[in-house]
């Protein structure tokens, strides 16, 4: 066990704006401001964090998409891939070309069920074009076995694999969205809030699905949501975003029992808990709203809603400290 | 996980378009109107000719439309007899007529007043000024109407969505230069410079005014495609596809161009509409085609002369009605049928 797959070292990544007749660029958006953390083989970590704070794109730049979809976007910092020999490779200025043999590494599942399917291929097509381009020695049996063998492991029928999205609901095409990420073995996958387009008894059902897969198969999953209960349902580790910086990292029990930064604590109390028993737990109600990305405060992002706020707070950004309870705190005064 | 009973599983988006399509009673009239307009086109020779279909000779027998055909196509020759027969002179055993025994462009001097010039047994929907048939006018002309609407059509349509595409997917300077080229182009005022061309060249053909007519007309197609690639590109399925290490080309014409084009291509039945009515407009205004030939335009163009000819403007003027509003309808039924919103 914890053995380092994917380390993350002061990613930065900023969105040119652009302005004026010419376009040039006026400013730049700060979606992820100097966030590191590391996920382990065989872990979930969770990310959670309000809409806004960078978490999306704290997973794109994994998958290192953003220079594609993009343009002009600024990187810097480390995304350090590690394979099982402990060969380490950093993805995040990987050329085109370099990239391609990673990409069967990391996968993504999408938020919307309904565009992350292309509607004119057919099930079939979708989940054995990741194989035809990664596994191009593979007969055209041996993909058709794949596909329908991937069919089974997400639970749907082989026979639908002749249909069109069109003809699923939304936690078919969620699995369906599954068995293409999974179609060529990553060692990590991407979810960015997998969920939150479904149903509630269907969530169940997915994430359930999720963890069944991670113990067949063994691989890691970034679990990006909002819903900070299925977030500890189904991590073991959870990182907490606010503007673009990690404000605490621990474990999934110590961050939803035992938050300690203030921002952890107030998005802690929003949660409606169905349990008596936490009653006494104070709702923290922030004032304000959460200030642009395109133009952050000084010193600590979260200083002008804290309500614990010194002075100081404006003039450094605070590291993540090691507190006693073994979190990993952005704050010195927590 | 329950299986539905739906006859139409495992349909592909074509086929279901099609389903949608058919349910559409104007869009289905309008498809078989385009169809007979087409099949007049395709056999105009064989519908309207000065020569017999099938004719005997001296005891021998020959197909004359047939050999036309062959001499058009550069794949027979006239026999030195025929060459320049006047062939309702000519003394046969016996022979077949087409429906409409006369040529376009065969003129019937002895025709001199508004009334012999007038809709008859012998010329149904009456000749113009110098004795030429307008049915069988019409039924030539159909050919030329098509063809301009088609050809302008692809031109404009191969232009639009190659550069609205490259604009759409590359964005950046690439879609700032596309861009500044479309709306340079949208400036021009499209009748004029044409008219323009046309009159500078001494020559006019038909493949000049389908080539204008496609060559000023992609505009509106570029910025549309460019929308619908932008729109497309930002799904996450082309996330997916590029977090999946695939190619740009894959990623432009599997995964974009077939879900971008398909509105694109609903535009093309108006497109082929503003042709038609485009050249129309030139011929009546005497810019078009060569005065030897004849299109429905054309025949629309006699009527400015001769005031009281009321068939010269009527029935082009009805073709011209009919053809244009079947592609419209087509058209509307298509975008209907491609409307998730107007599913059923």
């Amino acid at each position: 066990m914890s053995e380092p797959l994917l380390e993350v070292k002061n990613l930065r990544v900023r969105f040119p704006v652009h302005g004026g007749i010419l376009q040039r660029k006026v400013g730049s958006v700060n979606a992820v401001d100097g966030v590191s953390f590391t996920i382990e083989r065989g872990e979930t970590l969770g990310l959670v964090g309000e809409s806004g704070c960078g978490k999306t794109t704290v997973g794109r730049a994994l998958i290192n998409i953003l220079k594609h979809v993009a343009p002009g976007v600024e990187l810097d910092g480390e995304v350090v891939y590690v394979d099982k020999d402990g060969k380490r490779t950093d993805l995040l200025h990987l050329s085109k070309r370099d990239m391609i043999p990673f990409r069967s590494k990391i996968q993504m599942i999408f938020q919307d069920p309904y565009s992350s399917l292309n509607a004119r291929l057919s099930v079939k097509q979708i989940i054995a074009e990741p194989l035809e381009i990664h596994n191009p020695e593979m007969s055209k049996k041996e993909v058709d076995d794949k596909v329908m063998w991937l069919l089974e492991r997400v639970g749907l029928q082989p026979e639908y694999a002749g249909r069109y999205p069109h003809e699923f609901s939304g936690g078919q095409r969620q699995r369906i969205g599954i068995a293409r990420a999974l179609a060529t073995n990553p060692d990590l996958i991407i979810c960015d809030e997998p969920v939150s387009a479904l149903d509630v008894s269907v969530q169940a059902q997915v994430i359930n699905l999720m963890e069944d897969l991670q113990k067949e198969f063994g691989m890691s999953y970034l679990f990006i949501a909002h819903d900070l209960s299925v977030v500890y349902h189904i991590s073991k580790r959870i990182a907490v975003m606010y503007l673009g910086n990690l404000v605490e990292l621990g474990t999934a029990n110590q961050v939803y029992f035992d938050p300690v930064h203030p921002y952890s604590r107030a998005l802690l109390s929003s949660v409606p808990v169905p349990d008596p028993t936490r009653k006494n737990v104070k709702r923290v109600v922030l004032q304000g709203d959460i200030p642009t990305p395109l133009n952050k405060p000084s010193g600590c992002g979260f200083r002008t809603r804290c309500p614990v706020a010194q002075v100081e707070c404006a003039a450094n950004v605070p590291q993540l400290l090691a507190k006693d309870n073994g979190a990993l705190v952005a704050c010195p005064y927590a | 996980m329950s299986t539905p009973v739906n006859k139409n599983e495992g349909e592909s988006y074509g086929a279901f378009v099609r389903r949608q399509f058919r349910k559409n009673s104007f869009g289905m009239v309008s498809v078989w109107i385009v169809g007979i307009v087409a099949v007049i086109a395709i056999f105009a020779d064989l519908l309207a000719n000065d020569k017999p279909v099938v004719c005997s000779l001296r005891g021998e027998v020959y197909f004359p439309v047939v050999r036309e055909m062959g001499v058009t196509f550069g794949i027979a020759q006239w026999g030195t007899e025929f060459a320049t027969a006047d062939w309702k002179a000519l003394n046969y055993d016996w022979a077949v007529y087409p429906l409409v025994p006369y040529a376009p462009s065969s003129t019937d001097k002895q025709l001199v007043t508004l009334k012999e010039r007038a809709p008859s047994g012998s010329h149904w929907l009456g000749t113009d000024d110098i004795g030429r048939d307008v049915l069988s006018g019409l039924i030539h002309g159909s050919r030329y109407a098509l063809s301009i609407g088609f050809v302008a059509m692809s031109i404009a349509l191969t232009i639009g969505i190659i550069l609205g595409a490259i604009a759409g997917f590359f964005g950046g300077l690439t879609d700032l230069l596309i861009s500044r080229l479309i709306e340079v182009v949208i400036t021009f005022p499209r009748f004029f410079l044409i008219i323009t061309i046309v009159a500078l060249v001494e020559e006019g053909t038909l493949w000049l005014i389908m080539g204008l007519i496609g060559l000023t007309g992609w505009t509106s197609i570029a910025r549309f495609m460019r929308g619908e690639v932008l729109r497309v590109r930002n799904l996450d399925y082309v996330s997916a596809a590029t977090a999946l290490g695939y190619s740009t080309t894959r990623i432009i014409f599997r995964h974009v161009m077939p879900n971008a084009i398909a509105p694109v291509l609903i535009y093309a039945a108006f497109g082929i509409v503003s042709a038609i009515l485009f050249e129309s407009a030139l011929s009546f205004l005497g810019f078009g085609v060569p005065p030897t030939v004849v299109t429905w335009g054309s025949v629309l163009h006699k009527a400015r002369a001769s005031t009281y000819s009321w068939w010269l403007a009527v029935f082009p003027g009805l073709m011209i009605f009919v053809t244009v509003s079947a592609f419209n309808l087509i058209g509307d039924a298509l975008r209907d049928a491609t409307d998730p919103r107007l599913r059923n």
